[in-house]
């Protein structure tokens, strides 16, 4: 009974962990724009791959009995590096893309954005 | 906190932690080895890292990372719900600048990472002088409310953090 329930709780987070990793693909192919595509592969996929990972630590917890435990470390690096990847390619595409530059909003601080304004530092080390 | 020989007990802690995880198994043995890496990486490391974080009050990481974790998965099933039922030109996307309180490096860090995580919003860029981001909402008609919960929400749990 137990192994049963275990089975239809790994199989449910299964389902779940791919719908979630599908939308995400699905929404990279259909947003209009860079920006907007951003969003659904960095969010959607963290959930996706959550629940995958959960799934394979109950899988060795009750049908292999054993402790496994290294997922938590998966999803710690998808948590650094996802946030990272995607600044850094909002990074490239505003320095890309000057057409952008009007909807950005006021910076309100001297140097600009780091990505298009000079910041004090390069002007310190073009003087230099 | 901290002394010459020790001078991040939490990452030391940290790294062993992970030490563990990545050989996914728990003995003796292995939290020894963990142990001695996490004491002999910082020393390796410090020359590096000059200004560490300073905690004011580490328990309320947890706290931080409950809500965190909420928020991701409301986050998903909104981002999803947008992406399925509305046609990706519809969705009133926007800039907006998030005015920083916090100034340390690695608080700052965290939370443009959180924000990046959580409902429709992406962390794009830093401003040069590091007191604002910039930040691209998938979908809001109130900018100010955005703003205001991402600093309510994340940026005051960080204050309490970090010193």
């Amino acid at each position: 009974m137990m192994a049963w329930i275990a089975e239809l709780l790994i199989a449910g987070l299964l389902v779940v962990g791919a719908f979630f990793l599908l939308v995400g693909s699905f929404g990279l192919a259909k947003l209009p724009d860079m920006m907007r595509r951003l969003h659904a592969p960095t969010k959607a996929t963290t959930l996706g791959i959550g629940a995958l990972l959960i799934a394979s630590m109950l899988y060795f917890v009750s049908v292999r009995g054993l402790l496994s435990f290294h997922e938590l470390l998966i999803t710690l690096f998808l948590f650094i590096t996802a946030p990272v990847t995607a600044h850094l390619v909002a990074k490239a595409y505003l320095l890309r893309h000057p057409e952008l530059r009007k909807d950005l909003p006021d910076v309100q601080a001297s140097g600009g954005w780091a990505t298009l304004g000079k910041s004090p530092q390069d002007t310190q080390r073009h003087e230099a | 906190m901290g002394t010459r020989f020790l001078p991040q007990p939490i990452l030391t802690l940290v790294i062993a932690g992970v030490w563990m995880a990545l050989a996914n198994d728990i003995s003796l043995g292995n939290a020894v080895l963990g142990l001695i890496l996490g004491l002999v990486i910082p020393l390796l490391t410090q020359a590096y890292w000059p200004d560490r974080p300073r905690f004011k009050n580490p328990w309320r990481i947890i706290d931080f990372t409950l809500v965190v974790l909420w928020d991701i998965v409301m986050s998903n099933i909104q981002v999803a719900q947008l992406v399925l039922f509305r046609r990706g030109d519809s969705l009133r996307s926007q800039f907006v600048r998030v005015p920083l309180e916090l100034t340390n490096a690695e608080a700052i860090t965290i939370l443009a990472g959180t924000i990046t995580m959580t409902p429709g919003t992406i962390s794009a860029d830093l401003s040069a002088d590091g007191t604002s981001i910039l930040v691209h909402c998938l979908e809001t008609d109130d900018p100010e409310g955005t703003v205001n919960a991402i600093k309510e929400r994340y940026e005051r749990r960080l204050m309490e953090i970090f010193a």
